[in-house]
């Protein structure tokens, strides 16, 4: 049995995980699902953290609380209609196929893997210290393919950015000058 | 003329101030102006402080030899001894035994008492320091009246900003505006955790302490931009996206940067890192001189120092994100600002300038008041170059950011990387190998720092001064030259 912090802080985290992923749904204002998702990125840190996942949660802190929530910021900066209203979407049936795909996945997976043996006592008897090791030797050494890969894909990913907001007229040229500020402003040299 | 020798020879200023300033004398005239009386009371009290110091000294010395006694200097270990005897109490609580549950929370209670009235006193004194600093770089006086030497200011301006009142904007989102001065409080906080302050003594000792605060201090982009969001102002909204676009990029270097400090060390826990730079005799700003500049500027964008502080501009978006608000809310904005200065020159200490090691003297000296010191050291010089520099502009300072610190970031890696793998493979004496690494890394950056200017259109032509415009177009230095019969 596990001591009592650990399993106090799980059902509080997987309550504050849950309940800011619902009310991520049920809000109107999108605003206010971003910062509730946010919550609900640290509470899923959390429980990593306490399954002694440690890399894995400073991860999701770096990447899906720190980084992720920026994207969606800029997303709702950018988008003027979007930040008023969370309720339209055009794909509640995909969405709602996607769910339900992940979560038999979940429940898959919960159900076929032998947890005693991956569990308690069989992970303290592995002598097992941190994941930050494995994961390095593990990345760069049997899995290092799909890492190259994946690293250059996200190089592709940077260029393709870049390209799409070069100006085709050629660099330097202000792409963000306002032409629609003067009524005169439109019949302009070439 | 000729009554008023002294003036002549001594260029008085013009200004009333200067004159006053000038006439203060030096240090040495002012002391020797002093009364008998007081040079007196300071000799007492001055050999007063050397003997209660030799005592304390001896207490030290002597407690440490006979290993049972844990002086000051050990705090880590102090605690460690109580854990050990606290895990002895007998009991049990709710199933579970009282001496395990005693020997978690007495030591995290105390550790996290001291951390935080540290940061409170830092912040107490921070502000009062960083404007006496600053009225000095620029021939003023500061605050001198609350107090002795003003040294109450901060408090004053505390219990003023306590009693103001707390305006909300009409159209603000009540919700989100009172949740970023709490937001950005949590990261700055918690970013102390895994320093290491002694041997022994590191609050949060982590094994991804380094991806640790690198993900904590991330966090508060959020807060900013929700301040800025929130406060349906055009003010607080453009200086928020100013300034997360500015943390977005910044992120960028610091991460390159700290990645080549792991590469060298070879561990992501920050006691570690420490411990290397004791072992070596090294301290990684000489390995790493690049990654150390990198760090240190981006920091500044990190957190709204002079350089890089777009984020209050005030000749432009008034006070950037923090526009709207008003009393205790806009002085936790303050608070933060200040502690992850401090913040920020414990991190260069503990990364680049070994931490709390100072070359053995460690033994002698506690270790947390070493890393204070070099901590205080980096906040001084923020100090300085807000005295010093002008503000850059936004794009100035992207473009600082994109082309010129990343690209040579990444060569900065890709160059470690190498001298990693070289120093994993070579067997000669540590000091011939991180020697080499030294001279080649020094030189190739003073190198590739002024080759990438040059290639991307920063450097001024230094060697060839242009001739002034006006002298060339009147052409005085011709005329001149021609007069004197020289061409």
């Amino acid at each position: 049995m596990d001591s009592l912090g650990i399993v106090v802080a799980f059902y509080v985290l997987s309550a504050v995980t849950i309940g800011a992923a619902l009310s991520v749904f049920l809000l109107r204002n999108l605003v206010h699902a971003i910062v509730l998702l946010v919550l609900s990125f640290l509470g899923m840190a959390g429980l990593f953290a306490s399954l002694s996942a440690d890399f894995i949660a400073i991860a999701q802190i770096l990447i899906y609380a720190g980084a992720i929530s920026v994207l969606l910021v800029f997303a709702v900066m950018l988008t003027p209609l979007s930040s008023r209203n969370n309720a339209n979407s055009l794909y509640v049936g995909p969405g709602i196929l996607a769910g339900v795909a992940i979560a038999a996945i979940v429940v898959f997976t919960a159900i076929e893997v032998d947890w005693v043996q991956l569990t308690g006592d069989a992970l303290r008897d592995r002598s097992f210290v941190d994941t930050i090791e494995t994961i390095g030797d593990q990345l760069l050494g049997k899995h290092i393919l799909a890492f190259e890969v994946a690293s250059v894909l996200l190089l592709f990913a940077l260029l393709g950015a870049i390209v799409l907001v070069t100006d085709p007229r050629g660099v330097g040229t202000d792409v963000t000058d306002d032409a629609d500020d003067a009524p005169g402003a439109t019949e302009e040299p070439a | 003329m000729s009554e008023q020798p002294a003036i002549v020879k001594r260029q008085l200023p013009a200004t009333p101030m200067a004159r006053q300033i000038i006439e203060r004398g030096t240090l040495r005239e002012q002391a020797a102006r002093m009364p008998f009386a007081a040079k007196v009371i300071g000799a007492i009290f001055g050999i007063g402080f050397l003997i209660a110091n030799a005592g304390i000294a001896y207490i030290v010395v002597d407690g440490r030899l006979d290993g049972m006694w844990y002086d000051f200097r050990d705090l880590g270990y102090a605690i460690e001894r109580l854990r050990v005897e606290l895990r002895t109490v007998d009991g049990t609580i709710g199933g579970q035994e009282l001496g395990a549950i005693l020997a978690y929370w007495v030591p995290a209670l105390i550790g996290g008492i001291g951390i935080l009235s540290f940061l409170g006193g830092f912040l107490l004194i921070g502000s009062w320091i960083e404007r006496r600093l600053l009225a000095r770089f620029q021939i003023r006086t500061g605050p001198n009246r609350v107090g002795p030497y003003g040294l109450l200011q901060p408090l004053a301006d505390a219990l003023k900003l306590m009693q103001k009142e707390v305006l909300i904007p009409a159209g603000a989102d009540r919700m989100l505006f009172y949740l970023p001065p709490v937001l950005i409080f949590i990261p700055a906080m918690l970013a102390w955790g895994p320093i290491p302050w002694a041997e022994n003594m590191a609050y949060l000792d982590l094994n991804v302490g380094l991806l640790y605060v690198v993900s904590i201090t991330s966090l508060s982009v959020l807060a900013v931009w929700l301040a800025g969001w929130s406060s349906n102002n055009h003010y607080a909204l453009l200086g928020s996206m100013r300034t997360v676009a500015m943390m977005v990029s910044y992120e960028i270097p610091i991460s390159l940067a700290l990645l080549s400090v792991v590469l060298v060390t070879g561990s992501l826990r920050l006691s570690a890192i420490v411990a290397w730079q004791a072992d070596h005799y090294l301290w990684l700003a000489l390995l790493l001189p690049f990654a150390l500049f990198t760090f240190f500027f981006s920091s500044t964008a990190e957190i709204n120092r002079t350089p890089n502080d777009i984020a209050e501009a005030e000749s432009e978006i008034v006070a950037g994100f923090h526009t709207e608000y008003s009393g205790m809310k806009a002085g936790l904005f303050l608070a933060v600002e200040l502690g992850n200065a401090l913040l920020t020159g414990a991190l260069v200490a503990t990364f680049f300038l070994g931490g709390y090691t100072l070359f053995g003297l460690e033994e002698w000296i506690p270790g947390y008041l070493i890393l204070g010191a070099k901590a205080t050291f980096g906040y001084f010089i923020f100090i300085w170059l807000r005295a010093t520099l002008p503000r850059f502009r936004i794009d100035q300072l992207m473009n600082f950011a994109w082309k010129y610190l990343i690209p040579l970031s990444i060569a900065n890696v890709l160059l470690v990387a190498i001298e990693a793998s070289i120093a994993a493979r070579w067997d000669a004496p540590a000091i011939i190998v991180y020697g080499l690494f030294v001279i080649v890394n020094i030189a190739l950056t003073a190198y590739a720092v002024r080759a990438w200017a040059r290639a991307i259109g920063y450097a001024m032509d230094v060697e060839q001064p242009a001739q002034p415009i006006f002298a060339k177009t009147i052409g005085g230095l011709k005329a001149a030259r021609s007069l004197r019969g020289e061409a």
